[in-house]
Protein backbone atom coordinates (compact mmCIF):
# COMPACT_ATOMS: atom_id res chain seq x y z
CA UNK A 1 0.00 0.00 0.00
CA UNK A 2 1.33 3.39 -0.98
CA UNK A 3 0.33 6.80 0.30
CA UNK A 4 0.96 9.63 -2.10
CA UNK A 5 3.23 12.07 -0.38
CA UNK A 6 3.16 14.82 -2.99
CA UNK A 7 -0.55 15.53 -3.16
CA UNK A 8 0.02 19.22 -2.59
CA UNK A 9 2.31 19.47 -5.64
CA UNK A 10 0.38 17.59 -8.27
CA UNK A 11 -3.23 17.03 -9.20
CA UNK A 12 -4.48 13.54 -8.25
CA UNK A 13 -5.31 12.59 -11.84
CA UNK A 14 -1.81 13.35 -13.15
CA UNK A 15 -0.23 11.47 -10.23
CA UNK A 16 -2.04 8.30 -11.13
CA UNK A 17 -1.40 8.62 -14.86
CA UNK A 18 2.40 8.76 -14.90
CA UNK A 19 2.84 5.00 -15.49
CA UNK A 20 0.66 5.42 -18.58
CA UNK A 21 2.95 8.22 -19.75
CA UNK A 22 5.93 5.88 -19.36
CA UNK A 23 4.17 3.11 -21.25
CA UNK A 24 3.28 5.45 -24.11
CA UNK A 25 6.89 6.61 -24.44
CA UNK A 26 8.24 3.06 -24.44
CA UNK A 27 5.70 2.13 -27.08
CA UNK A 28 6.69 5.06 -29.25
CA UNK A 29 10.36 4.02 -29.06
CA UNK A 30 9.44 0.50 -30.17
CA UNK A 31 10.59 -1.17 -26.96
CA UNK A 32 9.92 -4.90 -27.21
CA UNK A 33 11.50 -6.69 -24.23
CA UNK A 34 10.72 -5.55 -20.70
CA UNK A 35 12.64 -7.56 -18.11
CA UNK A 36 11.74 -6.74 -14.52
CA UNK A 37 12.00 -7.62 -10.88
CA UNK A 38 8.67 -6.44 -9.51
CA UNK A 39 8.28 -3.37 -7.35
CA UNK A 40 5.05 -1.88 -6.06
CA UNK A 41 5.95 1.40 -7.76
CA UNK A 42 6.20 -0.39 -11.11
CA UNK A 43 3.03 -2.47 -10.71
CA UNK A 44 0.81 -0.40 -13.01
CA UNK A 45 3.46 -0.19 -15.73
CA UNK A 46 4.03 -3.95 -15.49
CA UNK A 47 0.27 -4.47 -15.92
CA UNK A 48 0.30 -2.32 -19.06
CA UNK A 49 3.26 -4.28 -20.44
CA UNK A 50 1.55 -7.60 -19.73
CA UNK A 51 -1.52 -6.39 -21.59
CA UNK A 52 0.52 -5.20 -24.60
CA UNK A 53 0.69 -7.06 -27.90
CA UNK A 54 4.08 -5.61 -28.84
CA UNK A 55 5.97 -5.74 -25.52
CA UNK A 56 6.99 -8.86 -23.67
CA UNK A 57 7.26 -8.66 -19.88
CA UNK A 58 10.02 -10.95 -18.63
CA UNK A 59 10.14 -11.60 -14.87
CA UNK A 60 13.70 -12.09 -13.61
CA UNK A 61 15.05 -13.84 -10.54
CA UNK A 62 17.69 -11.12 -10.10
CA UNK A 63 18.22 -7.80 -11.82
CA UNK A 64 21.59 -8.57 -13.41
CA UNK A 65 19.81 -11.09 -15.64
CA UNK A 66 18.07 -8.14 -17.29
CA UNK A 67 21.34 -6.35 -18.12
CA UNK A 68 22.53 -9.44 -20.01
CA UNK A 69 19.11 -10.05 -21.58
CA UNK A 70 19.08 -6.57 -23.15
CA UNK A 71 22.48 -7.27 -24.77
CA UNK A 72 21.04 -10.37 -26.42
CA UNK A 73 17.86 -8.55 -27.42
CA UNK A 74 19.85 -5.81 -29.18
CA UNK A 75 22.07 -8.35 -30.92
CA UNK A 76 18.84 -9.85 -32.25
CA UNK A 77 17.48 -6.46 -33.30
CA UNK A 78 15.17 -5.50 -30.42
CA UNK A 79 15.17 -2.72 -27.86
CA UNK A 80 14.38 -3.33 -24.22
CA UNK A 81 14.06 -1.58 -20.88
CA UNK A 82 14.88 -2.94 -17.42
CA UNK A 83 12.47 -2.22 -14.56
CA UNK A 84 13.70 -2.58 -11.00
CA UNK A 85 13.81 -0.92 -7.60
CA UNK A 86 16.86 0.78 -6.13
CA UNK A 87 17.97 -2.23 -4.10
CA UNK A 88 18.29 -4.20 -7.33
CA UNK A 89 20.86 -1.81 -8.77
CA UNK A 90 23.51 -3.26 -6.47
CA UNK A 91 22.79 -6.72 -7.87
CA UNK A 92 23.72 -5.49 -11.35
CA UNK A 93 27.17 -4.03 -10.82
CA UNK A 94 29.49 -6.48 -12.58
CA UNK A 95 27.00 -7.14 -15.36
CA UNK A 96 26.87 -3.40 -16.10
CA UNK A 97 30.35 -3.85 -17.58
CA UNK A 98 28.68 -5.44 -20.61
CA UNK A 99 27.19 -2.08 -21.58
CA UNK A 100 30.37 -0.16 -22.58
CA UNK A 101 32.03 -3.32 -23.86
CA UNK A 102 29.19 -4.43 -26.15
CA UNK A 103 27.82 -0.88 -26.70
CA UNK A 104 24.10 -1.55 -26.80
CA UNK A 105 21.19 0.70 -25.88
CA UNK A 106 20.60 0.50 -22.15
CA UNK A 107 17.64 2.11 -20.43
CA UNK A 108 16.51 1.26 -16.93
CA UNK A 109 13.68 2.71 -14.86
CA UNK A 110 14.36 2.49 -11.14
CA UNK A 111 11.76 3.06 -8.45
CA UNK A 112 13.50 4.57 -5.45
CA UNK A 113 13.35 3.34 -1.88
CA UNK A 114 15.31 4.57 1.10
CA UNK A 115 14.52 8.27 0.63
CA UNK A 116 11.60 10.72 1.14
CA UNK A 117 9.78 9.45 4.19
CA UNK A 118 11.17 5.89 4.21
CA UNK A 119 9.95 3.69 7.09
CA UNK A 120 12.31 0.74 6.58
CA UNK A 121 15.96 1.45 7.48
CA UNK A 122 17.11 -1.60 5.52
CA UNK A 123 16.25 0.21 2.27
CA UNK A 124 18.37 3.24 3.07
CA UNK A 125 21.98 2.08 2.37
CA UNK A 126 21.35 0.92 -1.22
CA UNK A 127 18.88 3.72 -1.89
CA UNK A 128 21.57 6.20 -0.85
CA UNK A 129 24.20 4.76 -3.18
CA UNK A 130 22.00 4.00 -6.22
CA UNK A 131 22.91 7.14 -8.16
CA UNK A 132 26.60 6.81 -7.29
CA UNK A 133 26.71 3.17 -8.37
CA UNK A 134 25.26 4.05 -11.75
CA UNK A 135 27.59 6.99 -12.26
CA UNK A 136 30.67 4.97 -11.32
CA UNK A 137 29.49 2.31 -13.77
CA UNK A 138 29.14 4.75 -16.67
CA UNK A 139 25.35 5.03 -16.64
CA UNK A 140 23.89 8.56 -16.86
CA UNK A 141 21.23 9.32 -14.26
CA UNK A 142 18.06 11.34 -14.75
CA UNK A 143 15.44 11.79 -12.05
CA UNK A 144 11.70 12.39 -12.00
CA UNK A 145 10.44 13.78 -8.71
CA UNK A 146 6.85 14.55 -9.62
CA UNK A 147 4.28 13.29 -12.09
CA UNK A 148 4.35 16.43 -14.23
CA UNK A 149 7.97 15.91 -15.23
CA UNK A 150 7.72 12.20 -16.02
CA UNK A 151 6.88 12.56 -19.75
CA UNK A 152 9.77 14.93 -20.52
CA UNK A 153 12.29 12.94 -18.48
CA UNK A 154 11.23 9.66 -20.11
CA UNK A 155 11.39 11.21 -23.57
CA UNK A 156 14.91 12.52 -22.97
CA UNK A 157 16.08 9.25 -21.42
CA UNK A 158 14.70 7.07 -24.19
CA UNK A 159 16.05 9.39 -26.89
CA UNK A 160 19.60 9.43 -25.55
CA UNK A 161 19.59 5.70 -24.73
CA UNK A 162 18.23 4.48 -28.07
CA UNK A 163 19.44 7.19 -30.46
CA UNK A 164 22.82 8.03 -28.96
CA UNK A 165 23.60 4.74 -27.17
CA UNK A 166 24.05 6.65 -23.92
CA UNK A 167 23.39 4.22 -21.06
CA UNK A 168 20.68 5.86 -18.97
CA UNK A 169 18.89 5.25 -15.70
CA UNK A 170 15.75 7.12 -14.72
CA UNK A 171 15.26 7.30 -10.97
CA UNK A 172 11.56 7.53 -10.16
CA UNK A 173 11.73 9.17 -6.78
CA UNK A 174 9.96 7.94 -3.71
CA UNK A 175 8.28 11.33 -3.59
CA UNK A 176 6.64 10.50 -6.93
CA UNK A 177 5.67 6.97 -6.01
CA UNK A 178 4.76 7.58 -2.40
CA UNK A 179 6.54 6.12 0.61
CA UNK A 180 5.48 2.57 1.39
CA UNK A 181 3.15 2.50 4.37
CA UNK A 182 3.47 -0.43 6.78
CA UNK A 183 0.24 -1.10 8.64
CA UNK A 184 -0.75 -3.92 10.97
CA UNK B 1 44.38 -34.47 -14.85
CA UNK B 2 42.09 -36.25 -17.16
CA UNK B 3 39.82 -39.07 -16.07
CA UNK B 4 38.96 -42.03 -18.24
CA UNK B 5 35.63 -42.10 -20.14
CA UNK B 6 35.06 -38.37 -19.97
CA UNK B 7 34.56 -36.45 -23.21
CA UNK B 8 37.03 -34.02 -24.75
CA UNK B 9 35.62 -30.48 -24.72
CA UNK B 10 36.93 -29.56 -28.15
CA UNK B 11 35.43 -32.68 -29.73
CA UNK B 12 32.10 -31.95 -28.06
CA UNK B 13 31.94 -28.33 -29.28
CA UNK B 14 33.21 -29.28 -32.70
CA UNK B 15 30.36 -31.80 -33.00
CA UNK B 16 27.80 -29.26 -31.75
CA UNK B 17 28.86 -26.73 -34.41
CA UNK B 18 29.87 -29.08 -37.25
CA UNK B 19 26.73 -28.47 -39.29
CA UNK B 20 25.69 -25.20 -37.70
CA UNK B 21 23.83 -23.60 -40.65
CA UNK B 22 22.15 -20.45 -39.26
CA UNK B 23 22.89 -21.10 -35.57
CA UNK B 24 23.99 -18.18 -33.40
CA UNK B 25 26.47 -19.57 -30.85
CA UNK B 26 27.20 -17.83 -27.55
CA UNK B 27 30.32 -18.92 -25.66
CA UNK B 28 30.44 -18.34 -21.90
CA UNK B 29 33.53 -16.64 -20.54
CA UNK B 30 36.68 -18.70 -20.18
CA UNK B 31 37.35 -21.98 -21.86
CA UNK B 32 33.93 -22.26 -23.53
CA UNK B 33 34.44 -19.12 -25.58
CA UNK B 34 37.83 -20.50 -26.67
CA UNK B 35 36.17 -23.80 -27.61
CA UNK B 36 33.73 -22.16 -30.01
CA UNK B 37 36.69 -20.26 -31.49
CA UNK B 38 38.61 -23.50 -31.97
CA UNK B 39 35.63 -24.90 -33.90
CA UNK B 40 36.08 -22.01 -36.37
CA UNK B 41 35.57 -18.27 -36.14
CA UNK B 42 32.14 -17.33 -37.44
CA UNK B 43 30.13 -14.14 -37.93
CA UNK B 44 27.44 -15.62 -35.69
CA UNK B 45 29.74 -16.39 -32.75
CA UNK B 46 29.16 -14.33 -29.61
CA UNK B 47 32.37 -14.48 -27.55
CA UNK B 48 32.18 -13.54 -23.88
CA UNK B 49 35.27 -12.55 -21.92
CA UNK B 50 33.37 -11.32 -18.85
CA UNK B 51 29.90 -10.82 -17.41
CA UNK B 52 30.08 -14.17 -15.63
CA UNK B 53 26.63 -15.72 -15.32
CA UNK B 54 25.22 -13.75 -18.24
CA UNK B 55 25.58 -16.13 -21.20
CA UNK B 56 22.20 -17.90 -20.84
CA UNK B 57 20.40 -14.55 -20.51
CA UNK B 58 22.12 -13.13 -23.61
CA UNK B 59 20.87 -16.30 -25.30
CA UNK B 60 17.33 -15.68 -24.04
CA UNK B 61 17.25 -12.07 -25.26
CA UNK B 62 18.51 -13.13 -28.68
CA UNK B 63 16.16 -16.11 -28.88
CA UNK B 64 13.11 -13.98 -28.07
CA UNK B 65 14.15 -11.33 -30.60
CA UNK B 66 14.78 -13.92 -33.35
CA UNK B 67 12.29 -16.74 -32.74
CA UNK B 68 13.03 -18.54 -36.02
CA UNK B 69 16.77 -18.66 -35.42
CA UNK B 70 18.39 -21.48 -33.46
CA UNK B 71 20.33 -19.97 -30.54
CA UNK B 72 22.91 -22.15 -28.80
CA UNK B 73 24.58 -21.17 -25.54
CA UNK B 74 27.73 -23.14 -24.74
CA UNK B 75 29.12 -22.47 -21.29
CA UNK B 76 30.85 -24.03 -18.30
CA UNK B 77 29.58 -25.37 -14.99
CA UNK B 78 30.98 -22.39 -13.04
CA UNK B 79 29.29 -19.86 -15.30
CA UNK B 80 26.00 -21.79 -15.20
CA UNK B 81 26.12 -22.02 -11.41
CA UNK B 82 26.56 -18.25 -11.14
CA UNK B 83 23.54 -17.65 -13.38
CA UNK B 84 21.44 -20.52 -12.09
CA UNK B 85 18.40 -18.28 -11.57
CA UNK B 86 18.35 -17.65 -15.31
CA UNK B 87 17.20 -21.26 -15.78
CA UNK B 88 14.02 -20.31 -13.90
CA UNK B 89 13.64 -17.21 -16.08
CA UNK B 90 14.15 -19.28 -19.25
CA UNK B 91 11.83 -22.04 -17.97
CA UNK B 92 9.11 -19.43 -17.60
CA UNK B 93 9.60 -17.86 -21.06
CA UNK B 94 10.01 -21.22 -22.82
CA UNK B 95 11.81 -19.92 -25.93
CA UNK B 96 11.42 -22.85 -28.32
CA UNK B 97 14.56 -21.92 -30.29
CA UNK B 98 17.02 -21.80 -27.35
CA UNK B 99 19.43 -24.57 -26.42
CA UNK B 100 21.92 -24.49 -23.55
CA UNK B 101 24.90 -26.81 -23.27
CA UNK B 102 27.01 -26.89 -20.13
CA UNK B 103 30.54 -28.26 -20.52
CA UNK B 104 30.85 -29.69 -17.03
CA UNK B 105 34.42 -30.40 -15.93
CA UNK B 106 33.41 -30.10 -12.27
CA UNK B 107 36.00 -27.42 -11.67
CA UNK B 108 37.06 -23.82 -12.23
CA UNK B 109 39.67 -24.62 -14.84
CA UNK B 110 40.73 -21.03 -15.57
CA UNK B 111 41.60 -20.23 -11.97
CA UNK B 112 43.62 -23.22 -10.86
CA UNK B 113 41.20 -26.13 -11.10
CA UNK B 114 39.35 -25.63 -7.82
CA UNK B 115 36.45 -28.09 -7.61
CA UNK B 116 32.98 -26.74 -8.40
CA UNK B 117 29.63 -27.62 -6.82
CA UNK B 118 28.85 -30.08 -9.62
CA UNK B 119 31.73 -32.30 -8.52
CA UNK B 120 29.88 -33.56 -5.48
CA UNK B 121 26.43 -32.09 -5.03
CA UNK B 122 24.79 -29.83 -7.59
CA UNK B 123 22.83 -31.55 -10.38
CA UNK B 124 22.34 -28.97 -13.12
CA UNK B 125 20.12 -31.30 -15.18
CA UNK B 126 17.81 -31.63 -12.19
CA UNK B 127 17.85 -27.88 -11.69
CA UNK B 128 17.01 -27.18 -15.34
CA UNK B 129 14.19 -29.73 -15.34
CA UNK B 130 12.79 -28.41 -12.08
CA UNK B 131 12.87 -24.88 -13.53
CA UNK B 132 10.53 -25.87 -16.36
CA UNK B 133 12.86 -27.17 -19.08
CA UNK B 134 11.58 -30.75 -19.55
CA UNK B 135 14.11 -31.57 -22.31
CA UNK B 136 17.11 -31.57 -19.98
CA UNK B 137 19.69 -34.26 -20.58
CA UNK B 138 22.78 -35.62 -18.87
CA UNK B 139 25.21 -36.45 -21.67
CA UNK B 140 28.25 -38.69 -21.40
CA UNK B 141 28.84 -40.03 -24.93
CA UNK B 142 29.65 -38.46 -28.31
CA UNK B 143 26.62 -40.23 -29.83
CA UNK B 144 24.42 -38.31 -27.40
CA UNK B 145 26.22 -35.06 -28.26
CA UNK B 146 25.63 -35.66 -31.97
CA UNK B 147 21.95 -36.44 -31.38
CA UNK B 148 21.58 -33.25 -29.34
CA UNK B 149 23.35 -31.20 -32.05
CA UNK B 150 20.64 -32.24 -34.53
CA UNK B 151 17.82 -31.14 -32.22
CA UNK B 152 19.32 -27.65 -31.87
CA UNK B 153 18.02 -26.83 -35.38
CA UNK B 154 14.44 -27.61 -34.41
CA UNK B 155 13.27 -24.15 -33.35
CA UNK B 156 9.84 -25.37 -32.32
CA UNK B 157 10.71 -27.90 -29.62
CA UNK B 158 12.93 -26.06 -27.14
CA UNK B 159 14.03 -24.83 -24.78
CA UNK B 160 16.47 -27.64 -24.19
CA UNK B 161 19.35 -28.13 -21.82
CA UNK B 162 22.27 -30.56 -21.81
CA UNK B 163 24.95 -31.10 -19.22
CA UNK B 164 27.96 -32.76 -20.83
CA UNK B 165 30.54 -34.31 -18.55
CA UNK B 166 33.97 -33.46 -19.95
CA UNK B 167 37.48 -34.10 -18.71
CA UNK B 168 39.21 -31.29 -16.89
CA UNK B 169 42.38 -31.28 -18.98
CA UNK B 170 43.57 -27.79 -19.87
CA UNK B 171 43.73 -27.48 -23.64
CA UNK B 172 45.52 -25.02 -25.87
CA UNK B 173 44.09 -21.51 -25.58
CA UNK B 174 42.64 -20.42 -28.90
CA UNK B 175 41.56 -16.86 -28.34
CA UNK B 176 38.79 -15.00 -30.20
CA UNK B 177 38.46 -11.24 -30.64
CA UNK B 178 38.19 -9.31 -27.37
CA UNK B 179 36.38 -6.40 -29.02
CA UNK B 180 32.80 -6.71 -27.81
CA UNK B 181 31.42 -4.00 -30.09
CA UNK B 182 32.92 -5.72 -33.12
CA UNK B 183 31.49 -9.07 -32.01
CA UNK B 184 27.95 -7.74 -31.54
CA UNK B 185 27.95 -5.64 -34.70
CA UNK B 186 29.28 -8.54 -36.75
CA UNK B 187 26.35 -10.71 -35.63
CA UNK B 188 23.88 -7.87 -36.20
CA UNK B 189 25.30 -7.29 -39.66
CA UNK B 190 24.98 -10.97 -40.51
CA UNK B 191 21.34 -10.87 -39.37
CA UNK B 192 20.71 -7.92 -41.67
CA UNK B 193 20.70 -5.04 -39.17
CA UNK B 194 22.28 -1.70 -40.06
CA UNK B 195 24.56 0.23 -37.70
CA UNK B 196 22.75 2.97 -35.78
Amino acid sequence: MHARADAADTAPESSTLWPDDIFATLQRFDVRQVPYVPDAGHSKLIQRVQGSSTMRGIPLTTEEEGVALLAGAWTGGQRGVLLMQSSGVGNCINMLSLIPILRYPFLTLVTMRGEWGEFNPWQVPMGSTTQGVFELSGVKVLRASNAAEVPAVLEAAAAQAYNALTPTAVLLSQRLIGAKVFTK
Amino acid sequence: MSKANLLDRRQVVSALLANRKDVVAIGGLGASTNDITAAGDHARNFYLWGGMGGAPMIGLGLALAQPKLPVLVITGDGEMLMGMGSLATIGLQKPSNLSIVVLDNECYGETGGQTSHTSAAADLVGVARACGIPDSRAISTMAEVEAFAKTVHDVSAGPRFANVKIDSANVERILPSRDGTYIVNRIRGDLGFQPI
